[in-house]
């Protein structure tokens, strides 16, 4: 059989539409895979943090919003870690493509690494997000938001520097009973659903006063205490 | 085999004219510091508020003491550049926001963005974004902005005087039922030259103790402002 210069050229697309799998009805959105590996790196002293969640998604999803109340899966990890609800949230939202949560603990000075899919078209408007909470806190939370990776080659990389949020659901009182994290007294509830902070809106963390600077109330010492960046995260496009 | 043919670029072309008009809006995400009336400026290349490192200049100190904008205002007009002063009409409070739109159609020469505000409580705290080189191509920019010391007052954290050379923390009436009073002054001299703020101190004891400022709400990390800058 002998092809015209135009129908070789068409051939990919024909092939694209008939070799895609029945499992998907729409085989022209499921396009190829892309991956990616995000190394997280906690840069404090005494805030360990929890499990990862990782998330590849288009503008319109947010993890948090400055000065916006927090989801309350967004408060449920920050005031205790768990980040289940916010990436169940997130597995529900068109705009959301990809979701992973880390093996655990993150301790100061560790490294994580995780690998996260996603079947793509094209990579416009593509972003990564993380959060974590720094379990020695009332409600913070460690983040890199919306870190772009729209036209990244395979192998390109770039390393964002994370800095601390609070959630603005919970008074930072630092006291045994509140903070979930080991520094306290491991009798801590961690969430609640009440709102209590200075106004309930996620603002940049201010830090911990704790007990050796003069708060009485805190069962939390100078070790605690963390700058920013808090994190490094380095994401590289690996296919 | 899965394969991606419908990559198609969609990247814009990007516009090649300077850009003329554009938002800046300031998000102030602090737990509790308020900023003074804020300065928005494009101004020409090769002029800077402040040089870190280095001495602020009189007109400086006197915003980052008191909150004064004239003397900078001034030194901007002379240089042509296109200012707007104090778009929130007052203080910026804790989680407000607030948007200046600046056009430089009649002065293409206007291609760095600069902002400052006095940090309150703070002795010559002050928020900057200094001398950054305004996009040219339409979209949006975000920036974190970092706080500096002034360097030309001692940070005693007590309540005082914004009057350039005069000690201690001018007290505008939003701030006056958050403070302590009666604090003994922390042990400080003035630093001599611009650099990152250390921080504020505070203490936790409202009616004595050696600072004014209270330590649960009034300190910060690095960054204290979020612009987003919209060029149109």
């Amino acid at each position: 059989m002998i092809f015209s210069r135009h129908t070789l050229l068409v051939l990919p697309l024909a092939a694209l539409v008939s070799g895609c799998g029945s499992s998907n009805d729409n085989p022209l959105i499921s396009g190829s895979e892309y991956q990616y590996r995000v190394t997280i790196t906690n840069l404090t002293t005494g805030q360990p943090f929890s499990p990862a969640a990782v998330v590849i998604h288009h503008s319109g999803w947010q993890a948090l919003e400055l000065e916006q109340p927090a989801t309350v899966g967004l408060e449920k990890l920050a005031e205790g870690g768990d980040n289940s609800d916010f990436i169940s949230a997130a597995d529900a939202d068109s705009d959301v493509l990809s979701t992973a949560t880390g093996q655990g603990m993150i301790a100061p000075g560790a490294t994580e690494e995780l690998t996260v899919s996603v079947g793509l078209v094209d990579d416009h408007d593509l972003s990564l997000s993380w959060v974590s909470m720094p379990v020695n806190t009332n409600d913070g939370l460690a983040g890199v938001i919306d870190a772009r990776l729209s036209g990244w080659d395979v192998g390109q990389s770039e390393t964002f520097l994370a800095i601390s949020y609070d959630a603005g659901t919970e008074a930072n009182t630092e006291s045994a009973d509140t903070v979930p994290g080991p520094a306290a007294s491991g009798l801590a509830e961690g969430f609640n659903p009440v709102r209590d902070d200075v106004r309930n809106a996620v603002y940049l963390h201010a830090g911990v006063v704790t007990g050796d600077d003069g708060l009485t109330t805190s069962t939390l010492g100078e070790m605690q205490r963390w700058d920013n960046p808090i994190a490094s995260v380095r994401v590289e496009r690996l296919q | 085999m899965k394969r991606t043919i419908l990559a198609v670029a969609l990247a814009a072309t990007p516009f090649l004219s300077q850009a003329a008009q554009f938002d800046v809006e300031i998000t102030n995400p602090t737990r509790g510091i308020y900023f003074t009336p804020l300065l928005v400026t494009a101004h020409p290349d090769g002029i800077s508020l402040f040089e870190t490192g280095t001495p602020a200049s009189s007109q400086l100190q006197a915003m980052a003491e008191g909150g004064d904008l004239s003397g900078i205002v001034g030194l901007l007009n002379a240089a042509g550049a296109t200012t707007i002063q104090n778009p929130a009409n007052g203080l910026l409070t804790p989680g407000a926001s607030t948007t200046a739109t600046l056009n430089t159609d009649n002065a293409a020469a206007n291609t760095r963005l600069s902002i400052v505000a006095m940090l309150l409580p703070t002795n010559d705290g002050f928020l900057a974004l200094n001398n950054v080189e305004i996009p040219t191509e339409p979209g949006t920019y975000t920036y974190d902005l970092n706080a500096y010391d002034a360097g030309t007052e001692a940070n005693d954290e007590v309540r005082g005087s914004g009057t350039p050379g005069q000690p201690g923390l001018p007290v505008p009436p939003p701030l006056d039922p958050v403070l302590g009073n009666n604090g003994t002054g922390v042990a400080s001299s003035a630093e001599g030259y611009v650099h990152i703020h250390r921080g504020n101190l505070g203490d936790t004891d409202l009616n004595r103790g050696s600072s004014d400022i209270v330590s649960t709400l009034h300190r910060w990390l690095n960054p204290v402002a979020r612009v987003t800058l919209t060029v149109k």
